[in-house]
């Protein structure tokens, strides 16, 4: 049992564990004390002085160590000369707290009045009015005029930008270093800082480009005051014209919970349209947080880029036509193909989506499968995350062993939520072929050559290294399995041999063991739960095909040998967002709706399932993914679908057996959370949302001999020959996707090919210098990054970044602007 | 390449070696002291360098140069002159030997002169009330006290110190005004 | 002039010289304790010799020391060199003219506390002084004096030097810590004291230069030596730094106890121009303003009896104010003191002392209005037990009392 404490705090008894400070004690019987430095999730500062209180302490005799009574027999309080910060102040046992004495309210009085000496009154303009705390507790605390003569306000530069991302307005600022300690404390990247001192103190960033963290938004959020704005929503809206519509973030499999912020508005036509988005809070999944890349990237579904048109070829050419003609044509060639129809979906869909598309498959009994540059799922529906497990309730004793994965790059999130399990005590092995952001963190960091990733794994199960025996002796194991350096078939082996070893080392079936893999797309883990995999013969099955049928999915693009066995498929139906390669090779596209205009579930990484839901009109005719097929699979003679997303959910939980126990009803359920995020409160956690959509639900895990999946073998990897080079793929979080270049960070887009210093040297092509990669007949141009954070004698290849390098390829690298003749004179 | 390592390898190791291995951050004032000893500022590279020398962020560095005010973030005179004109200064007479300065030079605190010898600056307590007025200089980062000072006097060491760092007579305005018997007598 | 214990380096020529100091008999007490005496020993000595801090609190430096756990290692001992209140200039005459004295007494403290590292914080004026203490720390290494495995021993000590660069909050013990771990010069929070969290979060003793260049007397000549000078609550000399408008301002060593007039016009030979004495700053810039009535300068200068006139007696630099000055002006140095060395980091003190700046500024341009002194008095008082560290408190002192007793020095700079 937790140690309990007793007070009282403005007269009323008060009772929360030991340690906690007064602030939070106070919340929790409903008593605000009005705080601006003091973060639930930073630690203690008592800066900026707002919440003093007067504290009393029970007298004790310093002879007999007993406690001093009252005459009246009750105990004996001794009141400090001075108030004292109940932000910093743990409660003790028969403290005697008061937050509203007439002492107390003329210190916060004072407090704001000096606040407001700096600040500048242009809260008609300012981002943050309508959500901002100095405002709101001016307006309660405060006094109604200054005695500061304002035309003597001193002033500081306006509005300015830190890099892309973010403005900093330094009259705003008030110092409460929030932004600096959450850069520091949690994000782990203290690239903001104080410049000066005293009244003249100002945040400023050194870094290259401008606030370089990639979790920069949420200094926005936390940010008192309207000092920092995005540059994404400034001037966007004011706080209280949006609708708040709750969603969950699809850019990678952590499933963050996020509200889009929506306005309808005359520039736009008067259509209602994203402002920006917000974290909301889930404290199993993000917390408060959300990545910048979450955050910045909505633009694309607003591109105009976008199809709104259903085509059918027709003369060899892709024309626009009715959705009744490119229904009925694409129904017609799936008809006649009938067993042969060939789908492939990718993670990217929603499970509705997925569940429809493998009806429709049943229906012509024909073939779906998972297109997917990692795989290994099958083994994470037996050994991942069940019901009850939380990172954040992962202690000392336990382990948490992170596989061939830039966590920072590749789910932001788990990075923040390792790294503080690694703050907390819990072990951390990080085995990887190169260096990453979470090495500093790390008890164990390991280095295994790229292709010898069995060997690693191998020695982390049987071996009887320190790391070894952290990993098989933990009280709880967690694994994250990434694919840095691998393709397919290496990650689908991986997991098999890390599925082994949970079972050897029974570190799965329970909560907070297992294997959490680190998909390239946000629901991949969803299509393996309802038993769609990927082929290892796709190839074979694409090129004999009378209808492929793609959804979600640009394999064209992609992978060289697809788009070969494509120009073999009898004809291509293709559902999307934009005319892809894929959509370009095919004699029907449909045009789907994107994640914000539509409802949906998704299963994260963890096995989560949560809902997600629309919160602006569709695209002009535009159709969900799951609409589409419904339409298609009636036409073929199949049933009729429900039309809406909740019930197809309700009918596929009915139907597939991992999801049986886990009804719509549950995934929309919530319970209190802490810390309470207060908005508009006097005590503020921040403008991110409080949750009241949904915290979804953890999957049970598939168990019996039934269905067991399949162990592979690790491929070799491919040797490169004398003047070739291994390339391999590696993820970056701002690569080249649509996403990301339709927003603000396309300036960002990091590196697409990377060299070891050494290598460079030996080829003469310095940072920066353009080459050309020739593998199979084809050549690509690109630009090089010169790093030593990467082993000799590789090239990584970001994905997503236009070269088809999705597993391990050797390749033949030719620079074309020879390095500059420096030095030779 | 760093340069300051590659300059300094022994220093930096020698400082290096004053604090625990795992609290480089303590390295980053003295550090400082090293860049700024080279260029009589810390440039945004030495910033740079220091952070890689120490591990810390090159914001985390520009902290600590914008915190303390005898680090510079930019190029000024060659010869900081630092005047205190605190309380127990002021008692004895150092504003009126701050403006005497300023007259001859034909600065104000604050300013430079125009041939970037010397910057005046007003300082706080120097910690020598007992020998005000005086002035501390601060060259590269070396710092030296004046103590028990007088513009003419003053005056003298720039003087020399002009011919030493740039090899020009120092100039000054009105100086037949101030003080017509003090010219060019210790050339 | 009583016996010089501190300033001794003004009997004896060249004491700043290794081998003058060591012919003075300097560093055999060193050696004597290191292989004779238990650290618990030189801890119990120093405590019983009643030694109080000369950094400003005051405080009791063998208890000080007794409050290191034993059971969280390394100990760190940190000399407080930082020397910048206004009016304080005695820790730099130790440090050029009687370092060794000093040394000696932190070496004695780092054993005392068996710490094996030490470290000197100068303030980053005081650049020559930390180079020549590094040519000195080096030479004592040579010699065997620092080091490791000393005299045979298992105890080693290293002493180092950190140059800190213009803050004169840094001077407050945990704003120093943090400038020497390389972060901006801003207090802690407290608790953890430093005793238990201190320099790289370990158990630390944080001394004044002057109370450490006691310790090589007291364990010397003993606790009754010691004792001999002073009152019973304030044992041992202290250097006063006289300064302002005294005709001989400068460091006088005297017994804890002496008097205010003593001190100025016996030894500061009396007020320039032989003007009418106005009032005292006994602490420098952090002072209360002392009207020095007959009484006051009757006073003993000693912890307890400057606190009772209202001021602390902090670091001794007395400040003298004559019929000259007028304290509006006095105030609008302070108040310009303070906002300059504001840290910032909370927000009385941040915004506070700009805005006592700014209004004694409006008063001393002759553009302030009768409720602007009221403005400003409230200001002060407005700030008060809010702050987060000593320095905004400070900042206030002589404001308040400023105006409480010459309210007309404010009046006569009004806008007529
Ligand atoms: C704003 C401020 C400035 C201070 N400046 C100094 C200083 O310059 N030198 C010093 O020794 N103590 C200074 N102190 C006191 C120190 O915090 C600390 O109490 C002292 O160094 C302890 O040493 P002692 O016990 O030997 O006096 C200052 C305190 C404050 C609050
Ligand atoms: S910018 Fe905002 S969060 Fe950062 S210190 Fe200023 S007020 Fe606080
Ligand atoms: S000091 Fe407690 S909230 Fe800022």
């Amino acid at each position: 049992m937790e140690k309990r404490v007793n007070l009282t705090i403005d007269g009323r008894a008060v009772s929360v564990p030991a340690g906690m400070n007064i602030v939070d004690a106070a919340k929790t019987v409903g008593i605000t004390i009005p705080v601006f430095c003091h973060h639930p999730k930073l630690k203690p500062v008592g800066m900026c002085r707002l919440c003093l209180v007067d504290i009393g302490r029970p007298q004790v005799d310093r002879a007999t160590g007993a406690a001093v009574l009252n005459e009246d027999g009750t105990p004996k309080i001794a009141f400090g000369p001075k108030l004292e910060t109940a932000c910093t102040t743990p409660v003790s046992e028969g403290m005697v707290v008061w937050g509203a004495t007439e002492k107390v309210m003329a210190a916060r009085k004072d407090i704001l009045e000096f606040l407001l000496t700096s600040h500048p009154l242009d809260c008609p303009v300012c981002d943050k009015g309508g959500e901002c705390p100095l405002q709101n507790q001016t307006m309660e605390f405060g006094s109604a005029d200054s005695r500061f003569l304002l035309d003597e306000k001193s002033h500081a530069k306006k509005h300015f930008s830190l890099g892309e991302l973010i403005t900093l307005d330094r009259e705003r600022c008030i110092q409460c270093a929030r932004c600096v300690r959450f850069e520091d404390q949690i994000a782990g990247d203290p690239v903001i800082g104080f410049y000066n001192r005293g009244r003249k103190l100002e945040i400023a960033t050194y870094s290259e480009p401008g606030f370089d963290s990639i979790f920069s938004g949420n200094t926005t959020d936390i940010c008192p005051v309207g000092a920092l704005t995005t540059n994404d929503f400034r001037f966007g809206a004011r706080a209280w014209e949006m609708k708040h519509k709750p969603s969950v973030c699809n850019q990678c499999p952590v499933g963050c919970n996020i509200t889009y912020d929506v306005r309808r508005e005359a520039k736009s036509n008067g259509k209602t349209v994203i402002k920006r988005i917000m974290p909301r809070q889930n404290e199993e999944v993000n917390e408060i947080w959300i990545c910048d890349k979450g955050r910045f990237t909505y633009a694309y579904a607003e591109s105009p880029e976008r199809l709104t048109q259903p085509l059918v070829r027709k003369n060899d050419e892709l024309v626009p036509v009715s959705w009744d003609e490119a229904l009925q044509t694409a129904s017609e060639k799936l008809q006649a193909a009938g067993k042969s129809v060939y789908a492939l979906v990718s993670g990217r869909l929603s499970l509705e989506d997925l569940y429809a598309v493998k009806t429709l498959t049943n229906q012509v009994k024909g073939k779906i499968s998972l297109y997917a540059n990692m795989g290994g799922g099958e083994w994470v529906t037996r050994v991942g995350m069940t019901p009850g497990s939380d990172l954040s309730k992962l202690e000392k004793g336990s382990t948490i062993l992170v596989f061939g994965s830039d966590l920072h790059e590749e789910a932001p999130i788990w990075w923040l939520r390792v790294k503080q399990a690694a703050e907390r005590g819990v072990t951390l092995v990080n085995a990887s072929a190169r260096k990453t952001r979470l090495d500093l963190f790390a008890s164990f960091n390991l280095t295994y050559a790229y292709g010898e990733e069995e060997k690693a794994v191998r020695e982390l199960f049987e071996a009887s290294s320190d790391a070894a025996k952290a990993v098989s002796g933990a009280a709880n194991l967690v694994v994250f399995m990434g694919s840095d350096g691998m393709g397919q078939a290496q990650t689908t082996a991986l997991a098999g041999l890390i599925a082994e070893g949970l079972v050897k080392t029974s570190h799965f079936g329970k909560p907070n063991n297992g294997l959490i893999p680190v998909w390239q797309t946000a629901n991949e883990q969803g299509a393996y739960e309802l038993g769609i995999l990927p082929d290892e013969t796709m190839a074979d099955g694409i090129s004999a095909t009378m209808a492929l049928y793609v959804a979600g999915a640009d394999p064209a693009a992609e992978n060289p040998t697809l788009r070969e066995a494509m120009q073999k498929a009898g004809c291509i139906i293709v559902q999307d967002l934009f005319l892809t390669e894929t959509a370009k090779m095919a004699d029907v596209v449909l045009p789907t709706q994107a994640i914000m205009e539509r409802d949906g579930t998704m299963v994260s990484g963890e096995r989560r399932a949560q809902k997600f839901g629309a919160a602006v009109p569709a695209a002009r005719n535009t159709k969900a993914d799951f609409e589409i097929t419904s339409v298609l699979l009636e036409k073929l003679g199949g049933e009729k679908l429900p039309a809406n997303a909740e019930e197809l959910y309700t009918l596929l939980a009915k139907k597939e057996s991992n999801f049986k126990t886990v009804s719509f009803k549950a995934l929309s359920e919530t319970h209190e959370q802490s810390p309470l995020m207060g908005r508009n409160e006097v005590y503020y956690g921040g403008t991110g949302y409080a949750n009241d959509f949904g915290l979804g639900v953890t999957l049970p895990l598939v168990t019996g001999e039934n269905g067991m999946p399949r162990k592979t073998l690790m491929p070799d990897v491919v040797k490169p020959t004398r003047n070739q080079r291994l390339a391999l793929p590696v993820t970056h979080l701002y690569d080249q996707s649509k996403a990301v270049h339709a927003s603000l960070l396309k300036d960002r887009i990091a590196n697409t090919l990377s060299l070891h210093p050494e290598d460079a040297e030996a080829l003469k092509a310095e940072n920066g210098a353009l080459v050309t990669l020739k593998f199979g007949n084809a050549e690509y141009e690109q630009k090089v990054t010169v790093s030593s954070d990467q082993p000799k004698g590789t090239l990584l290849v970001t994905r997503n970044c236009g070269l088809p390098v999705w597993q391990p390829e050797a390749v033949e690298i030719v620079v074309n602007t020879p390095t500059t003749e420096r030095g030779a004179l | 390449m760093n340069q300051l390592l590659k300059k300094y390898p022994e220093e930096i190791n020698r400082i290096l070696s004053r604090y625990p291995i795992d609290r480089k951050q303590a390295a980053v004032m003295p550090l400082l002291h090293l860049a700024q000893g080279e260029a009589g500022f810390v440039s945004r590279t030495a910033l740079q360098e220091i952070a890689e020398i120490t591990g810390v962020s090159a914001t985390e560095v520009a902290s600590v140069v914008g915190f303390y005010t005898l680090f510079h973030d930019a190029p000024e005179g060659k010869i900081r002159m630092q005047v205190c004109t605190d309380l127990a200064c002021d008692l004895r007479g150092a504003r009126e030997y701050l403006t005497g300065l300023c007259d001859q030079l034909g600065v104000k605190p604050g300013e430079t002169t125009e041939d970037g010898l010397i910057t005046i600056e007003e300082v706080k307590c120097l910690a020598a009330c007992d020998k005000a007025p005086l002035f501390q200089a601060q060259l590269g980062d070396e710092v030296e006290y004046h103590e028990n000072q007088t513009a003419a006097r003053t005056v003298d060491w720039l003087r020399s110190m002009s011919a030493a760092i740039n090899g020009t007579p120092l100039k000054t305005v009105k100086q037949e005004e101030v003080n017509p018997d003090e010219g060019g007598s210790h050339e | 002039m009583s016996e010089l214990i501190l300033l001794r380096h003004r009997d004896i020529a060249g004491l700043n010289q290794l081998k003058t100091y060591i012919a003075n008999g300097g560093f055999e007490t060193w050696k004597k304790v290191v292989t004779s005496r238990k650290p618990e020993e030189v801890l119990n000595d120093v405590k019983a010799s009643g030694l109080r801090g000369r950094g400003g609190a005051g405080f009791p430096t063998g208890v000080k020391w007794s409050f290191l756990p034993n059971n969280i290692w390394p100990h760190y001992v940190v000399a407080n060199s930082d020397e910048s209140e206004p009016g304080t200039f005695k820790d730099r005459e130790l440090l050029e003219f009687n370092p060794y004295q000093f040394i000696e007494g932190l070496m004695l403290t780092s054993y005392a506390v068996q710490a094996n590292d030490a470290y000197i914080y100068f303030r980053g004026e005081f650049s020559q002084i930390a180079k020549k203490f590094e040519e000195r720390l080096a030479e004592l290494t040579a010699k065997g004096y620092l080091g490791d495995a000393l005299f045979g021993t298992k105890y080693s000590l290293r002493i180092h030097t950190h140059l800190g660069a213009g803050a004169y909050i840094c001077g407050e013990e945990t704003a120093l810590l943090e400038s020497i771990e390389g972060r901006l010069g801003q207090p802690r929070l407290r608790p953890p004291f430093p005793a238990v969290a201190g320099l790289f979060d370990k158990p630390t003793v944080i001394n004044n230069v002057e109370t450490l260049a006691n310790i090589p007397y007291i364990m010397e000549k003993g606790v009754d030596a010691f004792r001999k000078n002073g009152t019973e609550k304030s044992p041992g000399t202290k250097i006063f730094s006289l300064s302002g408008r005294v005709k001989k301002p400068g460091n006088y060593e005297l017994p804890l106890g002496t008097t205010f007039r003593e001190l100025i016009y016996k030894y500061g030979e009396g007020i320039i121009n032989d003007a009418q004495i106005k009032a005292i700053m006994p602490a420098g810039a952090s002072s209360t303003l002392i009207t020095a009535t007959d009484a006051v300068l009757d006073t003993p200068m000693d912890y307890e009896a400057t606190t009772a006139l209202g001021s602390p007696l902090g670091s001794a630099s007395v400040m003298i104010l004559d019929e000259t000055t007028n304290i509006s002006h006095v105030i609008n140095e302070t108040t310009h003191f303070f906002s300059h060395e504001s840290c910032g980091k909370c927000t009385p003190c941040r915004e506070g002392t700009f805005w006592m700046r700014h209004i004694s500024d409006r008063i001393e341009s002759g553009k302030g209005k009768k409720e602007d002194i009221d403005l400003l008095k409230s200001v002060a008082g407005q700030m008060q037990n809010k702050c987060f560290c000593a320095l905004g408190e400070f900042s206030t002192m002589a404001v308040v009392s400023g105006i409480q007793h010459f309210r007309a020095d404010f009046e006569a700079r009004l806008e007529s």
